[in-house]
């Protein structure tokens, strides 16, 4: 069995899954049920500056968009940060910390923008012995309307400062959570960089309004027939969060940036991905919310079978799909496929059929006996048809060996060539 | 309660009172929200689906299932209702898997097609619960259309006439309307009294008088009718009954399973009706297993299904045979009655083994007697009381003949189905519409 005990910017923990900063790590009594499930790490939920504690809203919180047999595909919430008394979080923390010595232990923030503010919650929470902080600047919904969360990560001379007074006033190691409420990632990793964070986590939630209800005519979830804006995680953001985390891992201001990866992380598998585009660690959140805490055993066996059965560490996973993460204008022009589509596996749905004739490059054939077959001079390879297939497998994309013809073009298939060097580019031609 | 299983001969309360209703209740229970949204969610909405195709009455299945799977079962119902009016029975009664089941691409790829009679049910019973008829009459056309037969190829017909704006008297001989949705069909797929409830409801399109007890032949001619009417339907079933040419067939004990079926839906007491120990089916379609199960259900100890040709021969589909099989029914292929044994009363039955040779069924040597003190009789309905004057092609009305149309078991085509009778009496229907607005 693979060795999955990661070092992440100095945190060590015997997985590199943690549990991100949200309900389920509001509290002792959930965290240490999570240590004894297996969690590797937990950021325990927003800490807020001392005081009366936020208030949450006393009707729903969480608003969700399901598949057919009610499978929970995307999750949104109008949860504030922590509601319980700072000092009861503290002692909570470090509590926990003592009892698991071997588990990463990472407490996230959020108070006002003043340097005064994060100076006294870093001096509060020196005494927990937690491993490092995390600085939430990502919440999207009700602190946001406050100047804080994503109020700051969507500002990114704010994410600078704030960052520069946390590594002033604290040795801990320093995580910036960044929104995905911006245009550009890059530009708040990169002030998290400049202000000397250790690593950026990404992403908090998306800004979303889940459904509407049709008879009242309210966003859900409604409270007292209003709704507001939510923060939306769960399967349906992890293709966002994915890219942004390969736009901070490959651009050339933040590369080697260590990160976090976080969003709709479900299983094994969707954790090897974010790994693979140099996520150092994960966070998890969603999926416990539907599952439990459970099913971090399928999380460390599948990641765990799966580096064995490629013979790699969990070190040479991290980032390793990066160099292949392009610009569309690297892509090779010259590389020709074709839908090619198994006879003995098609289940004759014409699916293809209609998803090629209606919608895309009518290249697929039908006859009266509901045979399907690609017309090889008239397929693009554009992959819808793979896509809407029923059947795994069933349609594959086989390309062209160098030197053949391609029937559609007529033309030779070449060496790798890409738009930049492409004759009907403008910027080609002008030279 | 003295009678049991066990006891001889033909007699009723076999079973204690409870059992009658679980017996006969609804066999295959219907969907609830969730469980049809699940369903639906397994449609791939197939491009020009086999599925329909395999419809007798083309109904389109993929959008009905969207409809579903998109919370609207109202709409769905209304595209089922759109190509067949008796949509509610047909997803009760239809063989779905020898049709729009059997052609599924899902039981091409795992063999579990898609529960399309099941999301049928679920869409045409939650609009007719809600009390939607969802159609409205076109203006009076002033045109009078006589139909012939209140069973699904009529009822059809009368509907698509009555919407198209056309005057409909519908004569039936019998005291109900429905044809064998009301007398012909197994008791535990139509529950609730559904097939009334289904007339009923087809009768609120309004413009349609039905006569009961009014006979083809012995109250009205059909030159009587055509003379009266613009256009005229038959949609007269096969209301004869095959015989088995065997010896002992008149003994007491020995009699049609379409009586005993009829008997049984018209009941309201099921532990009055009489039953053999010792029950002899003989035949191999649906009629067959209906009776077959249907005594075993009524407490019969020994339920026996004899056919005369092997399995494959059997109309009644797999599904069918295996329901059978499944209620404590044996079934024995490739024998036929030789003659029925008894004194006064059916005791047994002689059977020879068969032998399917190119110049037909051929009689073995071997033989075997089964106990029986009930001995039903499903080898077939064939035609009867139709008028001379209309052409007859293999034993069924052979088509339109001047202003008479014609439709369901009566006539030439399709098999003998509930559905292929309702594609057949809409069609006829549109066909006179057509004929009489001179389209």
């Amino acid at each position: 069995m693979a060795n999955l005990s990661a070092n992440f910017i100095g945190i060590k923990s015997p997985n590199p899954f943690w549990l991100a900063s949200a309900p389920p790590t509001d509290k002792k009594y959930n965290v240490e049920r999570a240590f004894e499930a297996g969690w590797g790490g937990v950021v325990w939920k927003t800490l807020g500056s001392e005081g009366p504690p936020v208030v949450n809203v006393n009707g729903p919180r969480y608003g969700a968009i399901w598949g057919a047999d009610r499978r929970l595909l995307g999750l949104n919430n109008i949860e504030l940060i922590t509601d319980r008394p700072l000092e009861v979080n503290l002692r909570e923390i470090k509590e926990v910390k003592r009892k698991w010595r071997d588990r990463a232990m990472v407490i996230s923030l959020m108070v006002p923008c003043d340097e005064d503010s994060w100076k006294d919650i870093l001096h509060r929470i020196e005494d927990t012995e937690a491993d490092g902080v995390e600085l939430n600047f990502g919440c999207p919904h009700g602190m946001a309307e406050r100047g804080m969360g994503s109020a700051v990560g969507q500002v990114p001379e704010y994410i600078e400062m704030v960052t520069r007074w946390v590594k002033k006033h604290s040795r801990m190691p320093c995580i910036v959570k960044l929104t995905p409420n911006i245009t550009d990632v890059r530009k708040p990793a990169e002030a998290a960089k400049r202000g000397g964070a250790d690593a950026v986590s990404l992403i908090n939630t998306i800004n979303s309004i889940t459904s509407v209800n049709l008879d009242d005519f309210s966003p859900e979830p409604m409270i007292d027939g209003k709704g507001t804006h939510g923060g939306y995680c769960g399967p349906a953001v992890k293709p966002i969060a994915m890219n942004m985390v390969a736009e901070i891992a490959r651009s050339a201001e933040t590369r080697g940036l260590p990160i976090s990866g976080i969003g709709g992380i479900t299983t094994w598998r969707d954790a090897a991905e974010f790994m693979a585009l140099g996520a150092g660690n994960v966070q998890v959140c969603t999926a416990v919310m539907n599952y439990g805490f459970k099913i971090v055993q399928e999380m460390i066996s599948g990641l765990s079978q799966y580096l064995d059965e490629k013979q790699i560490g969990l070190p040479d996973l991290v980032g390793r799909a990066v160099p292949n993460v392009t610009d569309w204008q690297y892509l090779n022009l010259n590389y020709v496929a074709k839908a090619h589509i198994n006879q003995d596996d098609c289940i004759k749905c014409g699916r293809c059929y209609a998803a090629c004739e209606d919608t895309s490059h009518q290249a697929i054939s039908m006859s009266a006996d509901r045979v399907f077959e690609v017309m090889d001079d008239e397929c693009v390879a554009c992959n819808l048809c793979v896509n809407v297939c029923p059947v795994d497998n069933c349609i594959t994309m086989v390309p062209l060996s160098k030197g053949t013809v391609d029937p559609r073009t007529g033309t030779v298939v070449g060496d790798y060539a890409n738009w930049t060097t492409h004759p009907n580019n403008p910027s080609v031609a002008a030279e | 309660m003295t009678n049991s299983p066990l006891t001889p001969g033909i007699v009723p309360g076999r079973l204690p009172a409870a059992a009658y209703a679980a017996n006969f209740n609804d066999h295959t229970p219907p969907l609830d929200r969730h469980e049809a949204r699940v369903a639906a969610d397994r449609c791939y909405f197939c491009h020009d689906a086999p599925c329909i195709t395999a419809c007798p009455t083309s109904i389109d299945i993929p959008l009905f299932i969207r409809q579903i799977a998109t919370g609207t079962p109202e709409a769905a119902a209304k595209t089922i209702w759109d190509q067949n009016i008796l949509g509610g029975m047909c997803a009760r009664v239809c063989p779905t898997e020898t049709l729009c089941e059997e052609a599924c691409v899902r039981e091409a790829a795992e063999g579990k097609p898609v529960e399309i009679g099941l999301l049928q049910r679920f869409a045409t019973d939650t609009a007719m619960a809600k009390g939607l008829h969802p159609f409205e009459r076109a203006a009076p056309t002033g045109k009078r259309v006589a139909v012939v037969g209140a069973g699904p190829a009529g009822l059809a017909c009368a509907h698509r006439l009555a919407l198209h704006g056309h005057d409909v008297v519908v004569l039936e001989r019998l005291p109900k309307a429905g044809g064998l949705n009301e007398y012909g069909i197994a008791s535990y797929k139509a529950t609730g009294g559904f097939a009334q409830a289904e007339v009923e409801w087809l009768l609120q399109i309004g413009g349609i008088e039905i006569r009961n007890g009014v006979e083809l032949g012995r109250d009205v001619t059909l030159a009587a009718l055509q003379a009266e009417y613009d256009a005229v339907f038959l949609g007269i079933g096969l209301a004869g009954v095959n015989a088995l040419h065997a010896a002992g067939e008149d003994l007491a004990g020995v009699s049609n399973a379409v009586d005993f079926i009829a008997a049984l839906r018209q009941t309201d007491n099921l532990s009055s009706l009489p039953i053999g120990r010792d029950v002899v089916v003989i035949g191999g379609g649906m009629t067959a297993v209906d009776a077959a199960v249907q005594s075993k259900l009524l407490g019969a100890e020994n339920v026996t299904i004899v056919y005369r040709r092997g399995q494959e021969k059997m109309s009644a589909s797999g599904y069918e045979q295996d329901h059978a099989v499944k209620a404590g029914v044996r079934i024995i292929h490739n024998a036929a009655p030789v003659r029925v044994l008894g004194k006064g009363h059916a005791e047994a039955v002689e059977f020879a083994y068969t032998e399917d040779t190119p110049e037909g069924l051929k009689l073995r040597p071997e033989t075997f007697t089964l106990k029986a003190d009930q001995v039903f009789k499903a080898i077939g309905q064939t035609l009867t009381g139709a008028p001379d004057a209309l052409p007859v092609a293999g034993g069924k009305l052979a088509g339109p003949s001047g202003k008479v149309w014609v439709g369901g078991d009566c006539a030439a085509g399709g098999e003998d189905l509930t559905v292929t009778a309702v594609a057949e009496g809409r069609d006829a229907a549109e066909a006179i519409h057509a004929q009489l607005m001179g389209h």
